[in-house]
């Protein structure tokens, strides 16, 4: 296991290596220009291509490659071209609420959907199914932004309940850290609720009908040690992989989901980078973002060998 | 043991006791139409440079409402008789942030930094002969002609105010931007705590000293203070978000809120709308390419005159009559310089007529590349009106959709429009700079010197020029007639109107917002 671990960390080079690539020369091949956007509205052209200059944005494209390389290469991810703020501490700045944000989104998910598809499954087709299916669509059929702005009327401006926006470092109290993560996260959480309680209830419905419950339930066990015991471990590997996946699907949605609720989190970095053409916070999120896919991966293909000892590595 | 217990008690305690000296702190929470992820107001023209800029540094002049230069840092000042030296003296104990004092040494590198890089400051520069340190609180201006906007452009309130900051950064080259902001204003830059793209914070400068007498704050001049002990320019990117925490009481002020919203702001218990003054307004401009055909011939351009109904236009952008004018003059309705010259031909609406003079022009139906912005709240809108105007005629529009990023990139290209040039793009520009003609630098017509579309005649150049040098005030509304008529003829832009958007903040909170500034400013505002 501990090989296989090292052989897929050292494979993670390469894909890294690709991303950077691809990355440098897609954004730089976009149209903009970080230079007309910092001289602004009155700036004349000639203004506009002293700053080129100064930024070293006039230089050939492979030469600008070349040097973001060899910073890249020495754990420097480069200076922001509009704060002068090295983009290591930008991305730092950013981390705690996305994270914070994407791990209470993944607990209310899981929380929530796993116990909603096995029960699912197990009253199939009577009208908790329905309903859970009912849910299920209508949480993928509705865009994040909707439900988001939908729970703000309600549950900040009307009732006063919770804070329309922004976010309260863990430093600054336990509970105004959970008050300004429960909005958005039921928000991003929906679609992802739906997603695992329909895997879980598919997968359920397959492993249910297998003989080795029926002998299960014919030996007189209680059916919640049936369904949890039996059933859902070995149901397991599909919903595990399910998560994994929309690890990607929550950072997508995390871009939208702070940007309405306001949480200054990396998904809105990336945003007003990208619309900014902060060329060199681009290419460091992408790679941050393509370094935590890569994780999760690996702790996704690590954990089926817990959860299955047929699978070995 | 004792010993340890008081250690401990005094450990919880020292946090709680920060934490009830942060709670009385009166903080004020704004959010402004764009974040602050620039520092240096010089090296950029973003607005909201120059917001956080004036919130941190001072300047020698600031222009009041009614745009007349009145001294702020600067204590006393004289002009000779022949108006080619000017003298200034600070304020004494004038003082930057970090509580070192201010003296000519930073004011002379300030502005020298200024005039390379600012359009109004290079024109200024162009007629100094020499800036001269008299001793540490006095220096000596000295002028090449008798140029009158000496003061006008030392208290500018639009795009790169002339700042003044230390030595040490005003020495940085202007195309490179300085790492600290410390000036001698009102508040200082908590850059610790600055997060770019979220939130800029700023905390009373203790070493500021403010004009005595106290005098009513108008615009940049008079008195101003720091009404706060805090001041966050938090960004909140949705507007719909913006509202519903101004509403909710999770921020104070809010500069410039969608103009769709302000209907539910009215109706919102604790907030109130305010106009922020006639000058203080956008305008719109749609903007040509001189360079390439068929708008290299100015019967072409005229043609498009009669294309634009600015009713069209403003009740797509503002919607509420209220909050619009409709004003044929390219500088600004409602300032003492405004008039008719030359504005006839804009008033007769006839979009046949612009296709016939268009044709009679020379044109025969090739493309017109417009480049079409989808994301700006004013700007989409202003160019969806323009494009269907446009195309109702029998016009051949190739409207180019793209982000207002690469709008601004584009724009600066001036290859023919079939290899990545450009036709016509629409943009905005503010009123206060407008209603000058030598601070409306889209009024100039300086050929390649000039910005984006290049308009290219020396008669306006020479105008513009001569109200620099003008001597009354009848004799500048004279030449400001005689401008506009020209311009007009050379079409350097068609207008659109004008629109006001009202500031909302918390009238159960906040007290003392000075109006009227064409830059939002945030000093001398208490909180209740």
């Amino acid at each position: 296991m501990t090989a296989y671990i090292v052989r897929r960390l050292f494979a993670t080079l390469p894909v890294m290596a690709v991303v950077a690539i691809f990355v440098f020369f897609l954004i730089r091949f976009a149209p903009g220009d970080p230079a007309a956007i910092i001289a602004g509205e009155d700036a004349t052209a000639e203004a506009i291509a002293q700053v080129r200059m100064k930024l070293g944005l006039d230089r050939p494209v492979l030469e600008q490659f070349a040097i973001w390389s060899l910073q890249l290469l020495q754990g420097d991810l480069g200076i922001s071209i509009f704060s002068n703020l090295p983009v290591t501490r930008l991305i730092a700045q950013r981390l705690e609420p996305t994270l914070a944000l994407t791990l209470s989104t993944l607990f209310v998910a899981v929380a929530l959907a796993v116990p909603i598809g096995v029960v699912a499954a197990w009253k199939a087709r009577k009208l908790v199914d329905r309903l859970v299916m009912g849910f299920a669509v209508l949480g993928f059929a509705m865009p994040v932004f909707v439900l988001a702005y939908i729970l703000i009327y309600f549950f900040a401006v009307q009732w006063r309940l919770l804070p329309v926006q922004g976010y309260a470092p863990i430093g600054e109290g336990f509970w105004p850290f959970v008050e300004s993560l429960i909005l958005p996260s039921v928000a991003l959480g929906v679609t992802y609720m739906a997603l695992i309680a329909r895997i879980t209830r598919a997968s359920m419905l397959e492993v249910l009908a297998q003989d080795y419950i029926r002998t299960a339930n014919s030996k007189g066990l209680a059916t919640d040690r049936v369904l949890l015991l039996h059933a859902l471990k070995n149901a397991a590997v599909p919903i595990v992989t399910v998560i994994g996946i929309g690890i990607a699907l929550l950072i997508s949605g995390v871009v939208i989901t702070e940007t309405v609720f306001n949480i200054p989190g990396l998904g809105r970095l990336t945003v007003d980078a990208v619309l900014k053409r902060d060329y060199p916070v681009v290419q460091g999120l992408i790679l941050v973002f393509a370094g935590a896919k890569v994780l999760v991966n690996l702790v996704i293909d690590i954990s089926y060998a817990f959860l299955d000892p047929r699978i070995r590595y | 043991m004792f010993k340890r217990i008081l250690a401990g008690a005094l450990a919880l305690a020292v946090p709680f006791a920060a934490g009830q000296a942060l709670a009385q702190e009166k903080v004020l929470k704004a959010v402004m139409h764009a974040d602050v992820r620039v520092i240096d107001p010089i090296w950029t023209t973003q607005t909201i440079a120059n917001i956080h800029g004036m919130l941190v540094y001072d300047t020698l002049f600031g222009n009041d409402a009614q745009m007349r230069p009145q001294p702020q840092m600067v204590g006393k000042y004289e002009i000779s008789p022949d108006k080619l030296t000017y003298t200034f003296t600070l304020r004494d104990n004038l003082k930057f942030g970090d509580g070192s004092p201010v003296t000519t040494k930073d004011v002379i590198a300030s502005l020298k930094r200024w005039g390379a890089k600012d359009g109004v400051g290079q024109r200024l520069m162009s007629y100094v002969d020499k800036m001269e340190a008299v001793d540490d609180k006095t220096f000596r201006m000295v002028l090449t002609k008798p140029y009158g906007m000496v003061l006008e452009s030392l208290g500018k309130t639009n795009s790169s105010v002339a700042v003044i900051m230390r030595e040490q950064e005003a020495k940085t080259d202007p195309q490179t931007q300085v790492k600290e902001a410390v000036g001698s204003g009102p508040f200082n830059f908590a850059k610790d705590q600055w997060v770019p793209g979220s939130k800029a914070v700023y905390v009373k400068n203790p070493h500021y000293v403010p004009r005595p007498g106290n005098e009513s704050a108008s615009s940049f001049a008079g008195t101003k203070y720091a009404g706060v002990d805090r001041i966050e320019l938090v960004w909140i990117s949705d507007s719909q978000t913006a509202m519903s925490a101004l509403i909710n009481g999770e921020i104070d002020f809010v500069e410039a809120p969608q103009i769709d919203f302000l209907p539910m702001l009215e109706k919102a218990r604790g907030v109130k709308l305010m106009k922020t003054g006639n000058l203080d307004s956008t305008v719109g401009m749609i903007r040509l390419n001189h360079l390439h055909p068929p708008f290299n011939n100015p019967k072409a351009r005229q043609a498009l005159y009669h294309l634009i109904n600015q009713e069209d236009f403003l009740r797509a952008i503002v919607g509420n009559p209220e909050y619009y004018k409709v004003c044929h003059g390219l500088l600004t309705c409602g300032s003492p310089l405004a008039n008719d010259g030359g504005s006839a031909m804009l008033k007769d609406y006839n979009p046949k007529k612009a296709l016939q003079l268009l044709k009679e022009a020379g044109y025969n139906g090739e493309p017109i590349v417009v480049l079409q912005a989808t994301d700006h709240n004013t700007i989409t809108p202003a160019t969806q009106v323009l494009v269907q105007a446009m195309r109702e005629a029998g016009i051949n529009v190739d409207a180019q959709a793209m982000d207002w990023g690469t709008v601004v990139t584009r724009r600066a290209k001036k290859d023919p429009p079939a290899q990545g040039g450009w036709n016509i793009f629409v943009t905005t520009t503010g009123g206060v700079g407008s209603s000058n003609p030598v601070l409306h630098t889209w009024l100039g017509a300086a050929c390649d010197k000039g910005l984006f579309g290049w308009p290219c005649d020396a008669k306006i150049e020479e105008l513009r020029n001569a109200y620099a040098f003008a001597q009354t005030d009848e004799e500048k509304k004279k030449i400001a007639t005689e401008l506009q008529t020209r311009a007009l003829e050379q079409v350097v832009y068609i207008p659109f109107g004008q629109w006001t958007v009202p500031l909302a903040y918390r009238a159960d909170r906040l007290e003392g917002i000075v109006p009227n500034t064409g830059l939002a400013v945030l000093w001398n505002i208490k909180k209740k």
